[in-house]
């Protein structure tokens, strides 16, 4: 069972690809957010008509599986850009300048870095999210660029290893 | 054949461990000469990461920080030898920052292959639960109680008394969950053990199982660590081929990016596919947990340390430490901190011992203006506070926390004011929604913040933040809505200035 979002190519989706992840994850306990992360993992994003395939097979509402896709952060309603980068905006990057290393990137890609914060850029090639701690707080400031960690970086280093 | 020895935690990953790694190949070819490497987790020197070590016959040399650039003069150096070189740092255990800890929960850590069973049991693995299986649940029960061992998650509550609980509760099947959702700012210690000895958990979940009569455990990890989760995950695909568990199985599940699931409750609601919203206590999750079944709910840390309490004796842990808070914690050090990483002590060093003493200061050269201990939730305390002895009592004492044992350090740049706003903001943003003092309080609170901010009728305002604070402390279901006041209130206690830095001039023109 895999159980991360790729950074592979997002498939389309068909009502019988999700009734076979559907099936393949049914039997456990606590089925729906494996089948969430399964979903996400083959089409980029939890499509919205998925939403009811899922709740019937699982004997659940519509509302029910929706109230949980919305509730966690790591589903998305639409497949990410190519290149995924999830930047910490918690404490410890923040007393070792990772706002400022992350407004230098977000303003070379043309993102918002104020109230809203991050997003896909027009062109769809990069998405960058917000993350509250990896876990790398020894090498901060840190981010996710695809899914491998990178620490220790200024606005330009940030830059570099994204490709802007 | 030489063997060297480099990470593959994501903190050492994430500068360069695995770019070192092929340049150590790929130069080893050139040069004719054959090396074996295993990768290992961190030693939690993280300063000194990418850290390479070196088999000799004197022991393991270390040569840190590591650059790939560097590769082809520690050759030339005769590194592969143990010799000199500007990067050596010599036997790591002889590193005055590792020789003065107690190593108990990270004793494998940073050392063994995380993936090597054979390597686990040469250094003391399933001691502990060959012991467990001898003396039985209640002596085990017995064991841990007297040891004193307690919630590394950060409530604290006493692990003996909790599996006591569930070995008493009625009802089958029952369940061990490890709260492996890591999430408060300022902590890796969890991902560590995952990446660098997840056998330790491993076997700490068998014995809790075999103590209370559980036949199943569940991790749930979150997303935010992807090599944690392919190493645990690799982990139990060879401890299930080897059968060293006998009946007990573990699964792994994956969180999904919700900071509340980190709370016992959430948790098992997640674990359930439900949302992540807190249960209301009673019922105990001891009584009714996962699917209504009695659940021993422990954090990484509490089921990691386990074996070693039944290898060594309750009493060679509970010798360890002060007052109530007994054995060690290992604590981690973040931030603005000249030396990062983890630190595994006896409880009882004062909060400067560790930030100055330890953590050398901040990392920018600057005085340390604030620290805060124990996440997001955590106070800050100001150096006035240094003395503050580190065990739970201490801190509780001084309106702080230890939590997961997180410290981090912020120079005198930092604006308080805008810390505090960040709490408010961020127990908005992770708020599961359940109770209203959470949910609203904290918008509420994030927005008088700004009028504070910019300079409105502050005094005023910051009653109605204090006032606030009260309602969310005492009006919240869990530690998220009822602990966010300890930020706040700790930052407009300690750092007044940074909340009136407009108000002096525009009150000035009032009266």
């Amino acid at each position: 069972m895999s159980y991360l979002g790729s950074v592979e190519t997002p498939q389309p989706w068909s009502p019988e690809g999700v009734q076979a992840i559907v099936a393949a994850h049914q039997s456990l306990e606590g089925p729906l957010i494996p089948i969430l992360h399964a979903l996400q993992n083959i089409y980029g994003c939890v499509p919205r008509e998925a939403v009811s395939i899922v709740a019937h097979a699982l004997n659940l509402s519509r509302a029910e599986v929706h109230g949980v896709v919305t509730f966690y952060h790591d589903f998305r309603d639409r497949p990410a850009g190519d290149r995924v980068v999830k930047i910490c905006r918690a404490e410890a990057c923040q007393a070792k300048g990772g706002e400022a290393a992350a407004r230098v990137l977000l303003s070379v890609l043309g993102l918002p870095h104020d109230t809203a914060w991050g997003g896909t850029t027009t062109d769809g090639v990069v998405t960058v999210e917000p993350v509250y701690c990896l876990g790398l707080c020894a090498v901060a400031p840190a981010a996710l660029i695809d899914g491998e960690p990178f620490g220790r970086f200024d606005g330009m280093r940030l830059c570099e290893a994204v490709g802007s | 054949m030489i063997r060297l020895y480099i990470p593959g935690d994501a903190a050492a990953l994430a500068v360069g461990a695995s770019d070192v790694a092929r340049a150590m190949t790929s130069e080893a070819v050139r040069r004719g000469v054959d090396i074996a490497i295993t990768r290992t987790g961190s030693r939690g020197m993280v300063w000194l990461e990418p850290l390479v070590e070196v088999e000799t016959p004197g022991g393991r040399i270390a040569y840190g920080p590591v650059d790939a650039h560097d590769v082809a003069s520690l050759f030339d150096a005769g590194f592969l030898a143990g010799d000199d070189h500007p990067l050596r740092i010599g036997r790591p255990e002889d590193h005055p920052w590792l020789r003065d800890q107690t190593r108990i929960t990270f004793a494998r850590c940073g050392i063994v292959d995380p993936a090597s069973l054979s390597d686990y049991r040469a250094r003391g693995g399933f001691a502990g639960l060959a012991k467990a299986r001898a003396i039985g649940p209640e002596a085990i029960i017995a064991a841990v109680t007297a040891s004193g061992l307690r919630g590394r998650g950060g409530a604290g509550f006493p692990a003996g008394i909790k599996w006591k609980t569930v070995a008493a509760a009625a009802g089958a099947p029952k369940y061990v969950v490890c709260n492996a959702d890591e999430g408060d700012s300022g902590t890796f210690a969890d991902r560590m053990i995952l990446e660098g000895d997840p056998f330790a958990l491993i076997e700490g979940m068998a014995i809790a199982g075999f103590a209370t009569g559980a036949n199943t455990g569940f991790v749930y990890a979150r997303s935010e660590y992807p090599h944690a989760i392919r190493a645990f995950g690799r982990a139990l695909d060879v401890v299930r081929a080897d059968g060293a568990l006998g009946a007990f199985d573990i699964k792994l599940r994956i969180g999904a990016g919700a900071y509340v699931c980190g709370e016992e409750t959430a948790l098992l609601e997640s674990l359930e596919g439900k949302r992540g919203q807190v249960r209301a206590k009673p019922p105990l999750p001891a009584h009714k947990g996962l699917f209504g079944q009695p659940t021993v709910v422990n954090n990484v840390l509490t089921l990691a340390t386990a074996p070693w309490i039944l290898a060594h004796g309750a009493e060679a842990y509970a010798n360890l430490g002060v007052g109530r808070s007994r054995g060690t914690q290992p604590i981690q050090l973040a931030g603005n901190v000249r030396f990062p990483g983890l630190y595994e002590t006896p409880f009882g060093l004062t909060l400067g011992e560790l930030v100055m003493g330890v953590g050398g200061g901040t990392a920018s050269g600057r005085p340390v203006r604030a620290v805060q201990c124990g996440g997001p939730l955590g106070a800050y305390f100001p150096p006035a506070l240094f003395d503050t002895v580190y065990d739970y009592e201490a801190f509780a004492a001084r309106d702080g926390l230890i939590g997961h044992g997180g410290i981090v350090v912020f120079d005198d740049t930092v604006d308080m004011a805008v810390q505090a706003r960040f709490a408010f903001d961020f127990c908005a943003l992770e708020s599961c929604g359940k109770c209203t003092p959470c949910r609203i309080g904290s918008v509420r609170g994030a927005e008088t913040l700004d009028k504070v901010i910019a300079g409105i009728e502050v005094e005023a305002n910051l009653a109605l933040v204090e006032d606030l604070c009260h309602t969310l402390k005492f009006g919240s279901l869990c530690a998220l809505g009822s602990f966010t006041p300890y930020p706040v209130m700790s930052a407009l206690t300690h750092f007044p200035e940074d909340f009136r830095r407009l108000a002096a001039g525009s009150e000035t023109r009032v009266s």
